[in-house]
């Protein structure tokens, strides 16, 4: 099977068969990482650093592990107190770091776009970790196979995304792969957050929680960013949680097997009920983490395959 | 001076809406005589125009030479020469520099450096409240007496509506002619985008195309108030057509201009957040784009702009909200302009109309026609020769244009500045 892509920088440039790919080898590193010895070689050899413009704890984290577990020589370079700072602009951080010839570059960044940019000026692969409200592709490729483990598929399911869309680079990746895979989606939120023209990308819009979560498979909810909360887009936390946030009374109307998935980290009480985000028979938000790994096991192999044919 | 004769030319007069062959006759620097028959001899020079377009040199409202503040990026000889090379016979420069004019001293400034250096006619704008701050009218008496044409803030919206109120009843009491920017401040603050599927999948903070519309309601609600002449400087989205129709039959003073970007390209070309697309206002959708296109054609918008706006490289490799606004146009407008009438959209009268004629018109010069009487301010041009755009063939020091590795169509041949050749395509 043959990955033709360079990097990896959103879901928006993936085919159908390149999301298949991608899950399917996931699918044998679940079983790895299960095992006592966790550990392959097809990386060995290679440089990947992790270049992190935004505080990040568990997507570095799982990156870092994704690439140590498959040999890599893994780097993190914490970009926020470093030479950015300094006045370094984006482009001569990257060729910096490219003058130190990595494999594999990891970036996360506030804005949308400096991904794409950081990757026209670099010789090694990238991989998007997420730029500003653009794209988060490796988080939703975890969530796709998160339900695809779930539910036995990816396609023609109900699917709701719940809370900040606007702002979130998740639901945009989401959106997309989940569009791609032939699901419906629905998108749920105060219109400050879920602005209407979301429609034009095929998912129908709703206001009103309860009439969104019906029927739905799977319940994803999003974080509200603490900065939102205060009277600029929602009036306040309690009113949101009020509306928006999911507890068993609203969870009640989505089919009686659906999961219920959150990216994290969590706002207990803002966003979801506390109990409800720990009830193993409903939520994989657990699973999803140990997805995580994997899929960025898997993605980095694939681009990793084809610097190696290159070089060969 | 002598006399030059255009011989076997393809005339563009936009006063008289004709297009058509003839001769043109220029007489110690203006044009003397026109005609379609036997020119007859002359003792002067002849230029065979080979049945090219002869066409009014354009006046190009809102270009930014980066003198002072920004040399670097834009002086008043790499403008001048871009100028040149791209038709522009009079450039009407903004003073959005650093620091700003709004002095007449700085004023003076600009118009000798612009003498010394500019082979095309220069004429400089004033900031209408000092430093552009919004907050104190300049010293718009003494400015018109120093030459200042107009008076903006460029794209700093004022926003204490009494301070503008009151600049503009000022302005009216010595007849001047204010620029504005229609733009809701508080709702287009950090915007990179405009609202709307393209912006939502790039994740771009966007502005509701709405925010023109309102701010060019709150500024006819003040010309009504004020009586003062005004001008739109971009009108890009199809909402605000309405209310400026509506405020020219009212008889209120106003023109509209836009920008040449805005009437040829659209949201999409940003595609992945390529930032020598990223203008003031945002590029729009389609829909807007022909709306705007189309109010060109009819003359409710009245000005054609290149909105030149230089930005060295460094201003530019940024992430895409972070990056510099502005394109550089001067040479670019007019090849630009004729993939409209390639389009079959508006015709060559038309765009000198809006490029040439109306402009001049609105500043009161007696250039923008083929009248005898008028400065032989002129352009020879080929609309049809093709070219694919390379940016660092462009004559001004910056090289942010849009249109790089584009198809054109349309190419100056030679510029006249009172009957001197400025530039000629060899």
């Amino acid at each position: 099977m043959r990955f033709a892509h360079r990097h990896l920088l959103g879901i928006e440039h993936l085919s159908q068969s390149d999301i298949t790919a991608i899950l399917d080898l996931a699918e044998t590193y679940v079983e790895l990482n299960r095992q006592s010895a966790k550990h392959s070689d097809v990386l060995a050899g290679l440089t990947q650093i992790n270049m992190f413009f935004e505080n990040s704890t568990r997507t570095q984290a799982s990156f870092e592990l994704a690439g140590k577990r498959l040999g890599a020589d893994v780097m993190n370079m914490a970009m926020q107190a470093s030479s950015i700072k300094k006045g370094e602009t984006l482009i001569d951080t990257a060729m910096t770091l490219n003058a130190m010839h990595p494999d594999l570059l990891v970036v996360r960044h506030p804005q949308s776009g400096a991904v794409d940019l950081l990757a026209q000026k670099v010789n090694c692969a990238v991989l998007n970790a997420g730029d500003g409200r653009h794209e988060h592709p490796t988080q939703a490729l975890l969530d796709a196979l998160t339900i695809r483990r779930a539910k036995g598929r990816l396609h023609r399911l109900s699917i709701a995304i719940c809370g900040d869309v606007a702002h979130s680079r998740v639901a945009r990746s989401n959106l997309i792969l989940l569009g791609k895979m032939e699901n419906r989606i629905r998108l749920i939120g105060p219109p400050t957050l879920v602005p209407p023209h979301f429609r034009e990308f095929g998912a129908e819009v709703f206001d009103d929680m309860r009439e969104g979560l019906r029927d739905v498979d799977v319940v994803m909810m999003l974080r509200l960013q603490r900065e939102r909360m205060d009277g600029g887009f929602i009036p306040s936390e309690r009113e949101y949680y009020h509306r928006f946030g999911l507890d068993n009374e609203k969870l009640a109307l989505a089919r009686p097997d659906a999961i219920v998935m959150h990216p994290g980290p969590m706002n207990r009480g803002v966003e979801i009920d506390g109990t409800l985000a720990d009830d193993i028979n409903r939520s994989v938000i657990q699973e999803q983490v140990e997805m995580g790994v994997a899929v960025r096991m898997a993605a980095m192999e694939l681009l990793a395959r084809n610097l190696r044919s290159e070089a060969a | 001076m002598s006399d030059i004769l255009f011989t076997n030319a393809r005339l563009i007069d936009p006063e008289g809406g004709t297009d058509g062959p003839g001769w043109l006759l220029v007489r110690n620097g203006r044009i003397a005589d026109r005609g379609d028959g036997d020119p007859g001899g002359t003792p002067g020079a002849t230029v065979d125009c080979g049945g090219k377009c002869l066409a009014p040199g354009i006046v190009d409202i809102g270009v930014k030479v980066c003198e002072p503040g920004e040399r670097h990026k834009e002086s008043y000889r790499s403008a001048g020469r871009a100028a040149a090379a791209g038709g522009v016979t009079t450039i009407v420069t903004r003073p959005d520099t650093s620091p700003a004019i709004d002095t007449p001293e700085s004023l003076e400034f600009v118009t000798r450096r612009a003498q010394a250096d500019a082979p095309v006619n220069v004429l400089a704008m004033a900031a209408l409240t000092k430093g552009r701050q919004g907050r104190e009218m300049t010293e718009i008496g003494f400015l018109l007496d120093a030459g200042a044409v107009a008076f903006t803030d460029c794209d700093q919206v004022i926003t204490d509506t009494k301070v503008f109120s009151r600049a503009l009843t000022y302005a009216r009491s010595l007849g001047a002619l204010v620029i504005a920017h229609p733009q809701e401040p508080g709702l287009s603050a950090g915007a990179a985008a405009t609202s709307g599927k393209f912006a939502s999948l790039y994740g771009l903070a966007a502005v509701s195309p709405m925010a023109e519309r309102m701010g060019l309601d709150r500024d006819i609600a003040l010309l009504e108030m004020t009586g003062a002449r005004y001008h739109a400087d971009q009108i890009t989205t199809a909402r605000a057509l309405p209310a400026l129709e509506r405020a020219k039959r009212n008889g209120l003073d106003i023109s509209a201009g836009t920008s040449i970007h805005h009437l040829t390209l659209n949201e999409l070309d940003v595609s992945d957040y390529r930032t020598f697309f990223k203008v003031k206002p945002p590029l729009r959708s389609e829909d807007d784009r022909m709306a705007t296109v189309e109010a060109v054609r009819s003359g409710l918008i009245d000005i054609i702009s290149s909105m030149h706006t230089p930005q060295d490289e460094e201003s530019k490799r940024l992430p895409f909200e972070e990056a510099a606004g502005g394109a550089v146009a001067l040479e670019t407008l007019l090849p630009a302009a004729l993939r409209l009438y390639h389009a079959g959209q508006i015709d060559l009268p038309g765009l000198f109309r809006a490029m040439a004629l109306n402009p001049a018109r609105r500043l009161g010069l007696d250039c923008g026609r083929l009248a005898a009487g008028a400065p032989a301010d002129l352009v020879l041009f080929d609309p049809d020769t093709p070219f694919v755009l390379d940016r660092f063939a462009l004559r001004s020091k910056s090289q942010n244009t849009p249109f790089d590795g584009q198809r054109m169509q349309g190419r100056v041949l030679g510029t006249y500045v009172a009957g001197e050749p400025v530039y000629r395509r060899d």
